[in-house]
């Protein structure tokens, strides 16, 4: 097999499966996110730490969002919508799968581009119609992949990509959500 | 049972099935004293286990075990229920096995450097145990299924016997690994709405360049893979069966067909919440994982059919159409409005070791074993998914298979 040079680290990965098959309190991740409210409908979230392999960790810097509506929800448009951030979230999550999967497979990538389209009836959320839901009724991913690869092998890239996401998992299954106040 | 004197025997073989059987036969083969314990009768599982209209997926001149092979009228066809236990009726005939009917193994534990057997009908010592007790004798259910209102009639494959037995109306199958294919199909077509739950699966036609699939397998050598040449032995353990079914047309029964029948499918059954039940919706991707990985190995037919010119004496590669996903996927259904009578679950089956007190289970109820020859010495294993080869549980898997692991017993007994 020639070496491939996606830059993902397979080996730590394997590696990590083979050591966390007997060990599944080590695999326990937390992931956080804390919002502040700043005016309206706008507010930034901070993103650093996390706690995983049994112990408090940290990102390398602390990341920073900001989260609005647009102006035609009358609103001020300081950053994109929530439901924005899930997509970003899938977007992300698919692309990381394909080349985490192509390096696992040989497979040098040259480009990779994801488009996703999420379908939301907003009448849901306005309380215009209770019969329509409030998140997505429908989300589109669009991959467009330059790879040394015939069709069927990125097909197959995309496909256990999805079957390997967090965020694909976490839009497509159920989970339970608590919410409460402190 | 105090006082009552303990039986010695060399080895004792643990279930009548075509597993313990062939076990049996090799120990026969070289001379070792060994018992054969069977809670039931002979192939007692193909009994009593399986519902009315079940055939084997494997076609009749593939029916074969050491010494015996199928030699009836009809080579393609499929044996009933009450054949394939005739089969291995005479199977343990032929073969003289020592069989004890109506004996329960209740406990097995270490005794020393051997092995103390506890059965309904007394104790007995041994020096090596092989377990033959199979691989379905429990019904695998989520753990949701306890949260299903009471109002709608939950069975599993063990209670099913044929559709006249459900109430009427609509009926929920969870499950589309062979078992799940073929019972929707069958309340399909007794008139009942099907609602088929579909999660991670083995798409096959059943004939392929007019010959059946499995005598791809077979000659392709796909179904010969060791286990210690098998990429990720976990999860070709753990794979669902193939969606086959055997009917004297050859049908084959995949997602496409099911739709034709008027079959609704639906994702993953992920959770009961609030009386409803939460269907996954990833569905397009387990039929796009199941399509792509059926195409490659079509593509490895076709290349050995061609290296090997066999394509004159088979017919042209075939292509099948992509799994068609419905129009409008559910992701939610009332298990209160009375639309779904009853859930069959299908989800697959579990072994029970709770009469195994050696530490050799593990976190997962599964026997801790390298090719049958199980983590405590003179203890063994035949008949479980991918023991030795691909092909280990069907029922001609079974000879290379037990020739082995008697082969290791025997060394292990010598030594």
């Amino acid at each position: 097999m020639t070496t491939v040079t996606n830059g993902v680290n397979v080996q730590a990965l394997l590696d990590a499966r083979d050591a966390l098959r007997g060990a599944p309190e080590a695999a326990q991740f937390t992931w956080r996110a804390s919002a502040r409210w700043n005016h309206g409908v706008h507010s930034t979230i901070n993103v650093q730490s996390f706690f995983g392999l049994g112990q408090e960790q940290t990102h390398l810097e602390e990341s920073v969002f900001e989260a609005d509506h647009p102006e035609v929800f009358a609103a001020t448009d300081k950053g994109i919508t929530p439901i924005e951030y899930l997509i970003v979230g899938l977007a992300s999550c698919l692309t990381a799968g394909v080349a985490s999967v192509a390096e696992n497979r040989g497979i040098q990538l040259r480009s990779v581009e994801a488009t996703v389209e999420g379908a939301h009836d907003i009448r849901g959320i306005l309380g215009a119609d209770s019969d329509v839901r409030n998140g997505y009724n429908d989300i589109k991913v669009t991959f467009t992949i330059d790879a040394d690869a015939s069709r069927q092998e990125i097909e197959a890239l995309v496909a256990q990509s999805q079957k390997r996401s967090a965020v694909f998992d976490a839009l497509t299954n159920p989970t339970n959500v608590t919410v409460e106040v402190a | 049972m105090t006082g009552q004197t303990i039986e010695r025997v060399t080895t004792v073989v643990i279930g009548a099935g075509h597993a313990g059987l062939a076990a049996s036969k090799f120990l026969t083969d070289r001379s070792i004293d060994h018992v054969v314990l069977e809670r039931g009768e002979v192939a007692n599982s193909w009994r009593r286990e399986r519902w009315d209209s079940l055939r084997l997926l494997t076609p009749n001149w593939q029916c074969s075990v050491p010494g015996l092979r199928y030699e009836g009228p009809d080579p393609d066809g499929y044996l009933t229920m009450t054949e394939i236990a005739e089969f291995i009726e005479r199977f343990a005939k032929v073969s003289g096995a020592p069989v004890r009917t109506s004996t329960n193994v209740t406990r097995v534990r270490r005794a020393g450097d051997e092995y103390q057997v506890t059965t309904s009908d007394g104790e007995m010592r041994c020096r090596a145990v092989v377990i033959a007790s199979g691989a379905c004798n429990q019904p695998a259910l989520p753990q949701f299924a306890a949260a299903v209102p009471v109002s709608v009639e939950q069975l599993t494959p063990f209670d099913y016997s044929d559709p006249g037995q459900l109430p009427d109306g609509g009926v929920l199958v969870v499950g589309a690994s062979a078992t799940g294919v073929q019972l929707a199909a069958e309340l399909a077509q007794s008139g009942r709405p099907v609602t088929l739950s579909v999660g991670e699966h083995v798409r096959l036609p059943r004939t392929y360049r007019g010959r059946d699939i499995l005598w791809w397998m077979d000659a392709t050598g796909v179904w010969d893979e060791r286990y210690d040449e098998v990429d990720d032995l976990t999860r070709a353990r753990r794979l669902p069966s193939p969606q086959l079914v055997g009917t004297s047309e050859r049908a084959t029964l995949d997602m496409n067909a099911l739709t034709e029948m008027g079959v609704g499918l639906v994702g993953r059954w992920a959770a009961v919440r609030d009386g409803r039940a939460l269907f996954s919706g990833g569905l397009r991707n387990v039929f796009s994982l199941a399509d792509l990985k059926m195409t490659r190995l079509l593509d490895t037919f076709d290349e050995w059919a061609r290296a090997h010119g066999h394509d004159g004496e088979v017919g042209p590669p075939e292509r099948f159409a992509p799994t068609r996903v419905p129009a409008s996927g559910r992701l939610q259904l009332d298990l209160g409005s009375g639309e779904i009578a009853a859930i069959v679950w299908a989800t697959g089956f579990r072994p029970d070791y709770g009469w195994l007190h050696v530490p050799v289970v593990d976190a997962k109820g599964q026997l801790r074993h390298d090719g049958g020859v199980v983590d405590s010495p003179g203890l063994y294993a035949l008949g479980l998914p991918v023991l030795r080869r691909r092909k280990s549980t069907f029922i001609y898997g079974i000879e290379d298979d037990a020739r082995e692991v008697i082969g290791h017993l025997a060394g292990y007994l010598a030594a």
